[in-house]
């Protein structure tokens, strides 16, 4: 059960046997491939669950059940209807661009598989461990909205291109408050790779560890991650009341569902970030000092922090989804600017301030 | 370069919204002007479910026409009945029993009551709050269970005819309005939480689509938009038709005239409908609960129009005869054509999102537009 | 102001007025041509100010149209019903009273495409109910579709 605790005995294990058999260069040649279908077969399990939870969730708190027909608890329903997606035609106006078009799922979806690459699941199973993870995550994450805008421009509609703008309006302007208050506990850790991120916090999360500071830029990422990801009150680019679906209203059958599997994808994505720059990602919850404690808390495999953490972040985007009502364009620009981005300067300076007088635990 | 800057400068653009669109709720077609996402023009196409009724009515007879009236605002069928029920019995001279005129008016107070529920619900959901729909929708469950019971129609019910009522209250009719308004009664705040303090929500209503008093009498907007306005238009109040002249309720007067004071009005409504069924529900006279009249009803020469209040505002039906069975004309004044007739006016110089929110406090339903 | 009242206003203005009180409202029938100035009377005159028009429509006799306004004072409460007598059935024409009150904007293009009175000086005096290329005017007694409409 070693490797449950830490993942380097299974990829280095792997990585073993293959040099056994393989020249060097087909090794990593397979341990990429490896790494490719592991992503896949993640983002099918993430596409499927994330649908359920949320389904299950919005259920609950709107009082009722939710689905509860195919399978038992209704846990089939998502598999029913991806194979219902696969079977839907896939129409395009006669005016659009096709080329665009038909790219611009394919464009979401690589943007959220590229931010996958560089996020820590547990200790040792990471696929990429650059010294500017943070940076490298938020930049391809942000490339989600050259999809978007493609899909508004290409469909040949207004409603879509009224969405594609507002998208990129909206994406632009809470891309900065993401890096801003990802930057707050970066002065911290001094450093922009997620292992080093991760190892800082073995003695307590930085959420607890940099004073009100650090609580700041927690709420200031939450807000800004959901506006980043699209949703519910910020999912102006949907905005199924005023714009049809927004963006994309023209898609059907297997392209919708990549912008609906895109946007669990990155929500997920943004939570693990969240995760693990202000919940210490898969470590455990540790305080300084407390051995016994400290040890218990060791039992529970990292891999399990980490989801779990992650789940109770998607977990909060989906209460803000179903309480709240949806911002209009210049509120959501004023909340942004006015607010938001004010907050986040002052709040870098002081946690600056700290970390210069080593305040911080 | 002189042409680019010509393409430049045309900045306006059209876009359908509707006949198929989430928030027109129903078949009703706005053209919009848009400036970027600032409108500029509001122009309605209507008669998408266009029927023709009144041309209908030159052929029925009047039993037939009170169930076509269920058919045009569905979600104050009840109170549409009425008013033709109203109008033949004025012109017959037929004086209903006690008993019908209570029953009546509590049946009015539960379908607006339930018209109100649904317009929260779907306004929630609107302004993208998609839960309140939920909620809402759950409120209203138990008066359609009431209704169900009391006259087997959960909708469209049907239940007046000239002269009275189909038939008799079911015996649980007391109790189970009682307990619903005991229920309601708590569930009502819980509106309030959900919704009305939101910051958000206040954002997105405050000082939205103002619609000043002298604009609302003008264009004829009339029920709570109308009152929200602080134009007094509430029929029950000025015209008072069967016990409502027995019963003591405020007229809910708004004076900002913003999408607010249209929503906080609807809210007001419904307290105050509760307050006007419990003075009711447990003084139901005894006595019979329709008049018999003719098979065939004839209206002697001449004309009568009948108002009421229905849940989006004055309803009205104008009936001339000639003495014939069928009215030779008859025309159904509906609140939701001449409050959608302000809309233009209200949306100018708001954003996309601003229309559906000040579409949502206009209450619209679009077969009572269309008729 | 009382039904007399209103009467004698109205008569002083327009004599040839044919006033009948009926069960509920008094009932002024005038000549077509005299609508516009007695309505604009009607509204800015603060004895009658009737602000508030709830209901407008034609109605189709054997030998002329009419157009029936409701009328109503929000600050006096008294009501009335004026009906606009056109005696031409092939040409029907009314001038429009929208600008002085904003709801027959709608309320005359519903009589328009109905009963095909035409209203002068309406803004935009399109179908709004039918298709625009609609045939007829179908609440007229004569209209005739024998497709559509079926007759017992």
């Amino acid at each position: 059960m070693n490797w449950l605790y830490d993942f380097s005995y299974l990829t280095g294990g792997i990585h073993n046997s293959l040099s056994e058999h393989f020249e060097p260069s087909t090794v990593t040649l397979i341990e990429m491939i490896l790494a490719g279908v592991a992503f896949m077969i993640l983002f099918a399990i993430l596409g499927l669950v994330l649908v359920y939870a949320e389904r299950k969730v919005s259920a609950f708190f709107q009082q009722r059940l939710g689905p509860m027909r195919v399978g038992k608890w209704g846990t089939a329903q998502t598999l029913a209807d991806v194979i219902k997606l696969l079977m839907k035609e896939p129409l395009m106006n006669k005016n659009a661009d096709s080329f665009l078009f038909n790219l611009a799922p394919y464009i979401i979806m690589i943007a959220a598989f590229m931010a996958m690459a560089a996020l820590p699941f547990a200790k040792g199973l990471h696929a990429l461990d650059f010294d500017i993870g943070i940076l490298y995550v938020s930049a391809v994450s942000s490339l989600g909205v050259i999809g978007i805008l493609l899909a508004g421009w290409s469909s040949d509609n207004k409603y879509s291109l009224i969405g594609a703008m507002r998208s990129g309006a909206q994406i632009i302007s809470y891309e900065l408050s993401v890096g801003l208050s990802l930057l707050t506990i970066v002065v911290l850790t001094g450093s922009l790779q997620f292992s080093t991120i991760i190892e800082s916090q073995a003695n307590g999360w930085w959420i607890f560890k940099g004073h009100i500071s650090a609580v700041i830029a927690f709420i200031i990422f939450l807000i800004a991650s959901t506006a980043e990801t699209n949703r519910g009150p910020f999912d102006l680019a949907e905005a199924e009341s005023e714009l049809t679906a927004g963006f994309h209203t023209e898609y059907s059958g297997l392209k919708f569902a990549f912008f609906f599997l895109a946007e669990f994808a990155n929500m997920f994505i943004v939570s693990a970030i969240g995760a693990t720059v202000f919940l210490g990602g898969w470590m455990p919850f540790h305080i300084g000092g407390w051995v016994g404690f400290n040890n218990i808390m060791d039992y529970i495999p990292p891999i399990f922090w980490f989801f779990g953490k992650v789940s109770f972040i998607i977990f909060l985007m989906m209460w803000f989804r179903w309480t709240f009502p949806r911002l209009r364009i210049d509120q959501l620009l004023t909340l942004e600017w006015k607010y938001l981005l004010p907050v986040n300067l002052m709040n870098i300076l002081i946690m600056a301030f700290l970390a210069l007088m080593g305040w911080h635990f | 370069m002189e042409e680019v800057t010509q393409e430049l400068e045309s900045k306006e653009y059209f876009i359908n919204m509707g006949p198929q669109h989430p928030s027109t709720h129903g078949v009703l077609r706005l053209v919009l002007s848009l400036d970027g996402e600032i409108i500029k023009k509001v122009e309605p196409h209507l008669g998408y479910i266009h029927r023709s009724i009144e041309k209908m009515c030159e052929h029925d007879s009047y039993q037939q026409i009170v169930h076509l009236t269920d058919r045009m605002d569905y979600l104050s069928c009840h109170i549409n009945n009425e008013a033709v029920c109203l109008a033949v019995e004025q012109a017959l001279q037929l004086e209903v029993p006690d008993r019908v005129k209570v029953i009546r008016t509590i049946i009015d107070e539960l379908t607006r009551l339930s018209s109100h529920q649904l317009w929260w619900g779907v306004m929630g959901m609107d302004l993208g709050a998609i839960t309140t729909f939920l909620y809402g929708f759950r409120d209203r469950e138990i008066i359609t269970d009431i209704f169900e019971e009391t006259c087997g129609a959960r909708l469209t019910m049907n239940y007046n005819i000239p002269g009275g009522l189909f038939f008799d209250i079911h015996p649980n009719f007391q109790k189970r309005t009682k307990d619903f308004i005991t229920y309601f009664r708590k569930k009502l705040p819980e509106y309030d939480t959900l919704l009305t303090n939101n910051v958000i929500f206040m954002q997105r209503m405050k000082g939205i689509g103002k619609l000043s008093k002298e604009d609302a009498i003008s264009y004829g907007v009339t029920g709570p938009t109308g009152r929200a306005s602080g134009f007094s238009c509430d029929v029950r109040k000025q015209h008072p038709y069967m016990a409502y002249d027995k019963v003591n309720f405020k007229e809910v007067l708004g004076t900002e005239g913003d999408c607010l004071a249209r929503y906080k009005c609807r809210i007001a409504e419904m307290w105050e409908s509760m307050s006007i069924i419990e003075q009711l529900i447990d003084n139901i006279p005894e006595g019979p609960v329709k008049v018999p009249t003719k098979a065939v009803i004839k209206l002697p020469k001449g004309e009568w129009y009948q108002k009421v209040e229905t849940a989006r505002g004055e309803f009205g039906v104008y009936i001339i005869s000639e003495g014939q069975r069928s009215p030779y004309r008859l025309k159904f004044r509906s609140p939701g054509f001449s409050n959608l007739s302000a809309l233009d006016h209200m949306a100018r110089g708001c954003k996309i999102a601003d229309l559906v929110a000040i579409m949502s406090t206009l209450d619209l339903v679009i077969p009572d537009i269309d008729r | 102001m009382h039904n007399e009242g209103i009467q004698k206003f109205i008569l002083d203005r327009v004599p040839e007025a044919e006033c009948v009180e009926g069960t509920q409202f008094l009932q002024v029938t005038i000549p077509s041509e005299k609508i516009l100035p007695l309505a604009s009377e009607l509204k800015s005159n603060e004895a009658t100010s009737f602000d508030f028009l709830f209901c407008l429509t034609g109605v189709d006799w054997p030998a002329h149209m009419e157009v029936v306004y409701h009328l109503k004072s929000t600050q006096h409460q008294h009501q009335l019903v004026l009906k606009a007598k056109i005696n031409s059935r092939e040409n029907p024409e009314v001038a429009t009273v929208c600008h002085i009150w904003r709801t027959a904007e709608l309320h005359e293009r519903e009589a328009y495409e109905l009963f095909g009175i035409k209203f002068l000086n309406h803004p935009d005096l399109r179908r709004l109910l039918l298709p625009d290329d609609w045939e007829g005017w179908p609440m007229r007694k004569d209209y005739d579709d024998p497709i559509n409409m079926i007759a017992y």
